[in-house]
Formats: structure tokens, C-alpha cells, sequence
């Protein structure tokens, strides 16, 4: 067993992460020593992770304890960057975590910067006489090239980078300068973050965080107004809007709404967020405020500037799309289906239900000439079996028993006959013979059975698979 | 033929919607003569009617030619239940096709339990690109009471989208619905070698601004309405209104 962590009192006793367990122990007999948990540990890196998109969307994590946050061009926010680190840090501090932060040019750097140099803030393009000073053991290499590195003599990243480039990359490998070169800012290379940028934000921060009900949808309410302003001005609209809600004590909840067509009208993406928050099992909790609501727009479509329709046909598709928006905001897109035609004659699949949000109304083929209905109404997901007495064995029934009433055919029509798709299934299933059949009492089912007596078994099943009206 | 084709272009001028697209108040005949006279010309556009099962499948049936009736160019919302689908079906978009029902105007609203129904169905109501919303409700749920009928008429009223209840598993009781059918499966006529046209016992045991009735319609997917059957003896018995019907429960 291996030390994965100390705190700051361990390390200056010498304890570090790697040393057996055993050593550890020897050194001091009073340790006070706790099984690590590594899922949680990274559960909880997301959770800051999360907590830290306040400052910048573009948040990445740099395993197991670290993240990267590309602030270009946010630490005005702040009154500049070292009052920014400075901020990050107490904040985090207050939640109850130790920091080791710095601000550099490239991401290398920084990471190098914040783990042997905690506080620094390089000068832009100075970041290679910052991080020169620093061990090797500060930029992220294998462990092997490290080794091979010290062996050579080099012992700062100075000392490596003033070795030539192609020497360095007949030794150890391309990777090995890309990487170097990348930490001295002498070439980009971004982050990785978690979610992608937004294609348009608006936000709202709280000096004082807000709790109450009626404030947050106010601000809802405005940031909706801002954000279609924006969206006008580029001549788009939005078809997912996230609402991301910050927490005073570090919490963050998202909400997202989707939509059918790109959307930009204020009032439309109010009453969305609106129907979503109404739809929570758990209502949104504020705790004791939040102090940040962003709002931001995804997948944002060019759309036409909103006419007035004088085309009423125009009127209702938009309508019926707002409704389908409605209704899959709050009761979810899975529930709210349009059919789709599928090109296959068995029954259960000649249509499936696909979400009306991302389904254009579909062409159906014209209804077939006969008259009486071939096929029923409702038909059961599950075929409800039943015990079927046929006059003769290829026939339809007399009687049959479902659900245990006993109903006697005064009519049928068939056998239909479907075969299953052979070259879907792996094993043979059987082919079934439908008939539509009448009872006595005028109601009317479709029957089938499954498997073709004698060739195909010798005790067919009976199912009731739907009712015609 | 000729005649009945010259009949139903008759009807079609009927519900021609007027240009200011205000249709208050405009009644759609339903293809069955007598019906239609009980009804005062058709039926009311706009409001609440229930169907009431004493059959399942073939109240949904009924309900569904009502709707197809009233829904004009509009698109239908059917809203269904998990213990409808369950207990009775799943509906069927090639079942609609053969009703006369272009799959394409047909929007599935799957609700879990009666409040969703409800809530989806009266949200509708405010759409003006619906025609006809029918609500399945199973069983006799509290949330649906008197003033919750009555909230659902006016509702209905104001983009004058028609709203159909559709009851399984429960007894008639109190509601603001300007008519109620009680629907059962009719047997298809002996001599009928084309059988399977959906056939209804209906009878409308509630009628605001009329009396009832109680008649066997039969559906015609191809011409988009009811149509007369032969079976008049029945129509007869029951053409006062006074004989009292013994209510069957769902099977």
C-alpha cells in the first residue's frame, strides 16, 4: 500500500505520495491515515470543476487534483489578473479546499507554474524565462524521458530548452518537443474544456445572491430580453438555451430547453424555462442564493427575421411547433410523438413514435382503396395471448378466451399472412397468420397465429394483437 | 352512389369555414341523418363532448370519427394514457390511416397519469393549429370534476378547438359537456359480405340544446363521415329517447 496524498503538515515532515505505506508509518507512528477514494475525488473535481465555469466556460480538468481555465480576456471582470488568482483562491479557500494556482500564456506553463511556483502570474510572452527556472518534474512527461532527461544532465526546463530541438526529438521523440515548445509559449495548443463554448451568453451577477421565486424569474425574464437581443443582431436563433444556475455555497444546477425550430422570441423562451421548472420533481433549490444566472444559447440556427404570417397555414405549423415545445418542456420530448412510416409490412413496426420535437410532420401514403379496415386501431406493444379453438387447424377460430372471457367469432376474414423478417432474426420465427375476426356482440379483434401448423410447429399459439373500432 | 356523393359535397359546403375563420358556434354534420337532426344540424365545434366506453375499442373509434369530423384542416392531439395503452392498446397510426386520418396531422401526447392529461389536453386548447384534442381518461379520477369540465369548454371555446373526453372504466357523472355519447361495439349486419366497416351503438344520452337518442352509425373512412345503415329497428325503439338504457361497464 502507497501513500496517494498528504496534507501540508505530512509534506514538511517529509511524507510524500508514493512512499509505502510501511515507510510512512515508520517515520511517524502517529499517522493519522485515511483509504483513498478516487471516484469521489474526481466526482468532487467535476463538482469545482462546475463551480469554476463563474469565471469562464471554458473549463478543463487536468487530473487527479488540477483544472485549467482559459480566462483570456475575463480578468477585467475581476480588476485585473492577480486580483482574479486572488479571488479564485479565497473562494475556493472559503469552500474548505487548498489552492495552488497560477496565470500563464499556455496552459503547460501555468500547470508548471501553479505546481512549483504557486501564485506566479507570467508576463504575456514571458512565459519561457518564468517556467526556465523550474525542475523538469513541472512539465507532464513520462516518467522515462524524465529519467533519460536527468541522466543527460538536465535538470530545469531552461536547460532543456536551450538544447537543440532535433536532438531533443531524436531522443526522445516529437511529443516530448511539441510538449516543451507548448509550455514555453511558443506554440498553441488549447484546452480541452468540458462542454463546448456557447454560441451566445448572457448573464447576470449578484453582489448580494438572490433566493426568492419571483427575483430569479425576473432575472430569468431579462436575460431572456438580452439574450434574443443578441441573437437578433446575428440573424439566429437558438434551439437548445441552457440556464445555469451558480450557487453562493458552490452548487450549480442546469436547465436546458429544446426546441423544434430556432427561437428567439423572449416571451416563447420564458414560458419554456418556465413549463421546465414547473416539471421538476425536486424544485430548483437557491440554498442561500444564487449569484450567478447564465443563460446561454446552443446550436443556434440562421433564421428568418420573424414576419407577420399573413399565410395562416404558416400561423399553424408555427403554432402546433410552440405546443409541441410546451409540452415536451414540461412532461419530456419522449412523451410527445409524431408516427413515422417505416418500410416494412409487420405490423408492430410499420410506424414507429419518434419525438414531434425533432420530427418533421412525415408523408404518409394514401389511405388503400377497400373499405373495411385491414388494420385495427389499437394494437397491443405486448401480443396478449389467448386459447383458441379452430374448426379446423389452418383456420380461424370459433372461440376463443381472452382474458377470461370467453367470446364466440361470428365472422373472420383471413388468413393474412405475415412472414417475419428472416434476414432481421437470427433464429426462425414463426410466420403469422392474421385474422380479422367479429364476436357475436359486434366486436371486432385482430387475431393471429403464430407459426403455420405442422410446418412450422404442432402447437401453434393464438394471440389477440388489436381491436378494431 | 351519385346520390350520396352529391349529398356529402352538400355537407362539405356546410362546414365551410368563413373567411374571417370564425367559426363559433358551427355545427358539423356527422354524415347520419337523424343524428344530425337531433343535433340541431351537427356537431358543436369548439366545445367539450364525451364519449363514455361501454366497449374500449370501439368508444375510441367513435371518438376518433367525432374528432376526424371537427377537426377541419387542422392537425389532432391525441393525448393516451400508460394504463390505457396498457388495458386497451396502443393507438396505431396505420390503424388512423384506415380511420381516413392522414398520419402527418396526428400529434401522440403519452401521459402518465391524469393530471398530465389534462394539464396537455387544456394547454392545447390554446393552440389555433389543433382542430380536435382527445383526452383518454381511465377510471374516475378526482381531478376531473364539474368545474374542471367546465374549465375545458372554456378553454375550448376560445381558439374553438374541439375537445373530446374519452372515458373507459367509469359511470357517467356531472360535467358542463354540451353532448354524451355511451358507445358500444354493433354487430356488423348479416347480409354485410364486406363487414368491418367500424360500426357503433351510440347513444347520446345527453344533449344541451336537444334531446336524445340513441342510433347504430356506421363509419365511412372513404367519404370522411358516418352514413346511414339499414338496421331500423333499433333506431325505432329508441328514436324518443324515453326508453332508459341499462349502462354496461367496460368489458
Amino acid at each position: 500500500m502507497r501513500v496517494y496524498a498528504v496534507d501540508a503538515h505530512a509534506a514538511r515532515l517529509k511524507l510524500r505520495p508514493g512512499m509505502p505505506l510501511a515507510d510512512a508509518r515508520a517515520k511517524i507512528t502517529t499517522l493519522d491515515v485515511v483509504e483513498a477514494d478516487e471516484p469521489a475525488d474526481a466526482k468532487l473535481l467535476h463538482a469545482i470543476a462546475d463551480w469554476c465555469e463563474r469565471f469562464t466556460p471554458l473549463v478543463a480538468i487536468d487530473a487527479p487534483h488540477g483544472l485549467l481555465l482559459d480566462v483570456t480576456g475575463a480578468a477585467h471582470l475581476f480588476g485585473g489578473e492577480a486580483q482574479m488568482l486572488d479571488h479564485i483562491r479565497d473562494a475556493l479557500k472559503k469552500l474548505g479546499f487548498a489552492v495552488c494556482g497560477a496565470i500563464a500564456g499556455s496552459a503547460a506553463a501555468a500547470r508548471a507554474l501553479a505546481h512549483y511556483a504557486d501564485g506566479t502570474i507570467a508576463s504575456p510572452h514571458r512565459e519561457a524565462e518564468t517556467i526556465a527556472p523550474l525542475p523538469i518534474f513541472a512539465l507532464n512527461l513520462d516518467y522515462s524521458i524524465i529519467h533519460g532527461l536527468r541522466r543527460a544532465g538536465l535538470k530545469t526546463i531552461g536547460q532543456v530548452a536551450s538544447r537543440k530541438r532535433s536532438e531533443l526529438a531524436s531522443r526522445f521523440g516529437k511529443e516530448m518537443v511539441y510538449l516543451l515548445d507548448h509550455a514555453l509559449g511558443q506554440s498553441e495548443k488549447p484546452i480541452s474544456p468540458r462542454r463546448p463554448l456557447p454560441d451566445f451568453t448572457a448573464e447576470h451577477r449578484f453582489a448580494e445572491p438572490i433566493a426568492t421565486a419571483d427575483v430569479i424569474t425576473m432575472s430569468l425574464s431579462s436575460l431572456a430580453k438580452n439574450l434574443s437581443a443578441l441573437l437578433e443582431k446575428h440573424g439566429e436563433g437558438a434551439r437548445r438555451i441552457e440556464a445555469t444556475f451558480f450557487r453562493a455555497d458552490g452548487a450549480v444546477h442546469r436547465i436546458a430547453i429544446e426546441t423544434g425550430r430556432p427561437v428567439r422570441d423572449p416571451t416563447i423562451i420564458e414560458k419554456l424555462f418556465r413549463e421546465r421548472l414547473d416539471s421538476l420533481n425536486d424544485p430548483l433549490d437557491p440554498g442561500f442564493g444564487f449569484d450567478l444566472i447564465r443563460l446561454c444559447a446552443e446550436k443556434s440556427e440562421r433564421t428568418n427575421p420573424q414576419t407577420i404570417g399573413f399565410d395562416a397555414n404558416d400561423n399553424k405549423d408555427k403554432e402546433t411547433g410552440f405546443l409541441i415545445d410546451r409540452l415536451s418542456a414540461r412532461f419530456g420530448s419522449h412523451r410527445v410523438m409524431r408516427f413515422v412510416p417505416q418500410d416494412t409490412h409487420i405490423p408492430e413496426a410499420a410506424a414507429i413514435a419518434a419525438p414531434a420535437q425533432q420530427t418533421p410532420k412525415q408523408k404518409w401514403p394514401a389511405r388503400p382503396e377497400h373499405e373495411p379496415p385491414r388494420r385495427p386501431l389499437r394494437l397491443f406493444a405486448k401480443p396478449e395471448p389467448i386459447e383458441a379453438m379452430a374448426e379446423v387447424p389452418d383456420g380461424p377460430p370459433l372461440r376463443f378466451r381472452w382474458r377470461r372471457a370467453l367470446h364466440s367469432v361470428a365472422r373472420a376474414e383471413g388468413p393474412e399472412r405475415i412472414a417475419m423478417e428472416w434476414w432481421r432474426m437470427r433464429e426462425h420465427t414463426p410466420t403469422r397468420d392474421y385474422f380479422r375476426v367479429e364476436d357475436h356482440e359486434g366486436r371486432r379483434f385482430w387475431l393471429y397465429r403464430d407459426g403455420l401448423f405442422d410446418r412450422e410447429t404442432k402447437e401453434p399459439r393464438w394471440f389477440v394483437h388489436g381491436l378494431f373500432a | 352512389m351519385r346520390t350520396e356523393r352529391v349529398h356529402l359535397k352538400a355537407l362539405r359546403g356546410l362546414v365551410q369555414p368563413s373567411l374571417a375563420g370564425d367559426d363559433a358556434g358551427v355545427r358539423v354534420p356527422l354524415g347520419h341523418a337523424e343524428t344530425d337532426a337531433r343535433l340541431g344540424g351537427g356537431l358543436l365545434r369548439g366545445t367539450l363532448h364525451e364519449v363514455y366506453a361501454g366497449d374500449a375499442s370501439a368508444a375510441t373509434g367513435f371518438a376518433a370519427a367525432l374528432a376526424i369530423r371537427t377537426m377541419d384542416d387542422r392537425d389532432m392531439l391525441w393525448v393516451r394514457q400508460d394504463f390505457s395503452a396498457l388495458e386497451h392498446g396502443e393507438m396505431s397510426a396505420t390503424g388512423f390511416l384506415e380511420l381516413g386520418l392522414n398520419p402527418s396531422r396526428l400529434i401522440l401526447m403519452r401521459a402518465a397519469h391524469a393530471e398530465d392529461a389534462l394539464r396537455a389536453g387544456a394547454d392545447a386548447l390554446s393552440c389555433a393549429g389543433l382542430g380536435a384534442v382527445v383526452i383518454e381518461i381511465p377510471g374516475t379520477p378526482k381531478i376531473l370534476d364539474l368545474t374542471a369540465s367546465r374549465r375545458l369548454v372554456l378553454a375550448a371555446s376560445r381558439k374553438r378547438v374541439t375537445v373530446f373526453l374519452l372515458r373507459f372504466g367509469a359511470r357517467p357523472q356531472a360535467s358542463a359537456a354540451e353532448t354524451r355519447w355511451i358507445v358500444r361495439a354493433a354487430p356488423s349486419h348479416f347480409d354485410d359480405e364486406d363487414w368491418g366497416a367500424p360500426r357503433f351503438d351510440a347513444e347520446l344520452s345527453r344533449n344541451r340544446h336537444g334531446s336524445t337518442g340513441h342510433w347504430i352509425m356506421e363509419w365511412s373512412a372513404e367519404d370522411g363521415c358516418f352514413r346511414k345503415t339499414d338496421f331500423g329497428a333499433l333506431a325505432a325503439a329508441f328514436a324518443d329517447g324515453s326508453a332508459a338504457t341499462e349502462f354496461r361497464e367496460a368489458v
